[in-house]
């Protein structure tokens, strides 16, 4: 016998309030300081770490407009970002003015907050042919509204050392490189196994297997979800081919043993242990910052396999923002087209709005740390073949667990990727079992 | 502070001065009877906002399924939350954890403790220095000291593993392998607590009797006899202390297991082999977005403390009547 009672609003604050306690300590505090000099002052809600500011976006914004001031919050990851932002939003305070969502979590927070974010379909100067069609979609509830703005996508290439290439007997021009596994993740692992017959001592092939997987669950449309919602990732056979592939990179040694935004992770770069990495078009930043001065003209970028992406994310505004309407215009600027334009090309974030894919200042990119390498290019290209990938409300919960559950395990523990696949689904069951 | 102003206005006529008397006779009392609650007022109001209200309705979402996304859309399904915990695996093996990291983390922790204040205890040049020495670790918070023991503990690059391997020893993976993790986790518990637990021996150490040295060393005792025969005895009740305090300390460890996993959080380690309650509460509850689940997690944690806290009284009280 099961009721079901919706509880009054009194009550339900009240509860809001107890569940804002439990994500306490993180709490950041969104800024509702107005300046002295009566200028309007938003804050923005970040994770990670996305350019704007150090783009100079806000700045540009600030000169346009003398009565705005932007403040930025940005909590490091997304996994203790997003509960937050949640906590946040069910206890509608403690948000900031604009909130960034990542794409793993877009379908959750459609099909469960909408009601709480503004439809920013229809703000001004927000056109909805700019944007690339399955990214507008991502963030469009099924009664039309759309509730976020794409900012990047993340197209994928492969990162790799030409040096260690060289060591190894590898070609190192990129056309060449991509040649080597164009087509086919197998051809990328039989190109490991190439690698491993003259590997210089003390380095792998690639970082993880995790950072494989990714990669290839990233190029298929259909992966944890499939269309009318039903979650299918068991019986996907593109996820089973891809666990094996990635498992056979840990089976056959070809991988640093590595989990992915570590600092041993971190190290490795700096240490330059390890060949390849898939690299969509955010990481380059994070592989300039991590490899260092001594890296400079080492990475070079090829094509990857086959065109997939991994991660992005969108802007969205809370009805209960304290300057909603100011906010909303914010929002649109930083993803109008020009602005992820500047964005590409001062921090490698690519563009989610079409539009500015054909513009000069992206399809004629270059990245200086990457031997000068077209990133623009590149990433261009891998944009046009993405999959429009289905996604679900529970991506990252099943993401997560194939990665830091199941596929570590056959990484750095030596299980089989059968015993690997099982401890993984075994927790995913549990975890989207309510 | 209700008392010792005076009225307003200039001169006052007779019976004003007697409605005044009386008036200020009536504040007095007030003063006298409702003072008292006022000032033991702000522990009650923080005790029910943070501790009274969020254990009621965590005991009321326990009986429902409640999720994260909507938090006031609640479904009741009674003790299912709970009966489904007899058969998860991975409650059971955060409890394990839960015992084993406790252990590994208190036990050596008390110990060392115990030998540091007896050492702090004794004639010791700028003893004031060591002290404040020994509390450090305590006053680091949580996450720095983690962050640094996970490089140390790094397995490529750690401090750690570079000196086994001057010994010899091969690479240990501290953050995936099972009791190696258990131990590193342990370790960074014991590194913040042992100086506070060390200060608290210390204290209480200083209230034993000179004499009872004195009479023990004309006994001709050695120093170790002295700490085994007069110092610990003497010390039971502290030690008692420290244990339950430890131990209640142990049952809620969390940021240290969350940390030392890096970016995954909270699975505690690829096979959870140091997932403990409080991670695995947090993974059901703002991972997994069930905090009905959750709920139940953190009441049964409750009740397992109960329990021991039960056993420990019935032991004692036992012991008390047999002794």
């Amino acid at each position: 016998m099961r009721t079901h009672t919706r509880v009054p609003r009194t009550r339900a604050l009240l509860l809001a309030a107890a569940v804002a306690l439990g994500a306490a300590p993180a709490a950041g505090c969104a800024a509702d300081r107005d300046g002295d000099d009566g200028r309007t002052t938003i804050s923005v809600g970040l994770f990670g770490s996305f350019g704007f500011k150090e783009a100079g976006l806000y700045d540009e914004y600030m000169r346009l407009h003398k009565d705005v001031v932007i403040e930025q919050t940005s909590i490091q990851r997304n996994e203790n970002y997003y509960p937050q932002l949640l906590t946040h939003l069910v206890s509608d305070s403690g948000l900031a003015d604009i909130q960034a969502v990542e794409a793993i979590n877009i379908a959750e927070i459609t099909a469960t907050q909408a009601h709480r974010l503004e439809d920013l379909g229809t703000a001004p100067g927000v056109r909805k042919d700019d944007f690339l069609p399955w990214k507008w979609a991502q963030a469009t509830t099924k009664d039309g509204r759309t509730v976020g703005l794409g900012t990047d996508i993340g197209p994928q290439a492969i990162c790799y050392r030409k040096d260690l290439f060289a060591r190894a007997g590898l070609p190192t021009d990129r056309e060449a490189v991509g040649r080597l596994w164009a087509g086919d993740w197998r051809a990328y692992l039989e190109t490991g196994k190439r690698y491993r017959a003259k590997a210089p001592a003390g380095t792998a092939f690639t970082d993880s297997a995790s950072g494989v997987l990714a990669a290839i669950t990233g190029s298929s449309a259909r992966r944890f979800y499939d269309e009318d919602g039903t979650v299918v990732y068991k019986r996907n056979p593109a996820v089973r081919e891809a666990w094996d592939i990635a498992a056979s990179f840990a089976t056959e040694n070809l991988t640093a043993r590595l989990q992915q935004f570590t600092p041993a992770w971190d190290q490795a770069y700096a240490n330059a242990t390890f060949a390849t990495v898939s690299c969509p078009a955010w990481m380059l930043g994070y592989i300039e910052d991590k490899a260092g001065a001594a890296g400079r003209d080492r990475w070079d970028v090829a094509a990857a396999p086959r065109p997939g992406n991994w991660g992005g994310s969108f802007l969205v505004v809370p009805r209960s923002a304290k300057h909603r309407a100011e906010a909303v215009r914010l929002a649109a600027w930083l993803t109008a087209p020009e602005q992820q334009a500047k964005l590409f090309q001062r921090r490698g974030s690519f563009p989610s709005a079409s539009a500015a894919h054909a513009l000069p200042a992206v399809s004629g990119a270059r990245h200086p740390y990457f031997n000068d390498a077209p990133t623009g290019r590149i990433y261009t290209r891998a944009a046009q073949g993405v999959p429009v990938t289905i996604l679900g409300p529970k991506d990252l919960v099943i993401a997560q667990n194939l990665a830091d559950v199941g596929m570590l395990q056959v990484d750095q523990r030596g299980r089989s990727p059968e015993a690997g696949w099982d401890a993984a689904v075994r927790t995913i069951d549990n975890a989207l079992d309510l | 502070m209700a008392s010792g102003t005076t009225t307003a206005g200039g001169a006052p006529l007779r019976q004003d001065a007697a409605g005044e008397r009386r008036w200020r006779a009536r504040r007095h009392r007030w003063d006298v009877r409702w003072s008292p609650y006022a000032y033991i007022a702000p522990f009650f109001v923080f005790f029910a906002a943070f501790g009274l209200v969020p254990l009621l309705y965590t005991a009321w979402a326990s009986l429902h399924r409640v999720e994260l996304t909507a938090p006031a859309d609640m479904e009741w399904v009674g003790l299912r939350n709970f009966s489904r915990l007899v058969a998860d695996e991975f409650f059971w093996n955060a409890l394990k954890n839960t015992v084993t990291i406790g252990l590994l983390s208190t036990v050596p922790q008390l110990l060392i403790a115990l030998g540091v204040a007896h050492l702090l205890h004794g004639r010791l040049r700028g003893s004031m220095f060591f002290r404040v020495v020994a509390l450090t670790p305590y006053a680091t918070s949580v996450a720095a000291a983690t962050l640094v023991f996970v490089l140390l503990f790094g397995r490529d690059y750690g401090m750690v593993n570079w000196a086994l391997g001057l010994a010899g020893i091969g690479p240990v993976n501290w953050q995936n392998g099972a009791w190696a993790s258990q131990f590193a986790v342990s370790t960074i518990v014991i590194w913040r607590w042992t100086g506070y637990n060390a200060l608290i021996y210390l204290a209480a150490m200083q209230s034993i009797p000179d004499e009872l040295y004195e009479s023990a060393a004309l006994d001709g005792a050695s120093r170790w006899r002295q700490f085994v025969h007069v110092t610990v005895p003497s010390l039971r009740p502290t030690i008692l202390f420290t244990i339950v305090v430890s131990t209640i300390g142990a049952t809620q460890l969390f940021g240290e297991p969350l940390l030392f996993n890096g970016s995954a959080g909270a699975t505690g380690g690829s096979d959870h082999q140091f997932q403990t309650l409080g991670l695995y509460l947090y993974e059901q509850g703002w991972v997994n977005l069930h905090l009905g689940r959750a709920s139940a997690i953190a009441w049964a944690m409750f009740l397992i403390l109960v329990l021991l806290g039960t056993a420990a009284g019935l032991i004692n009280a036992y012991r008390r009547r047999t002794g």
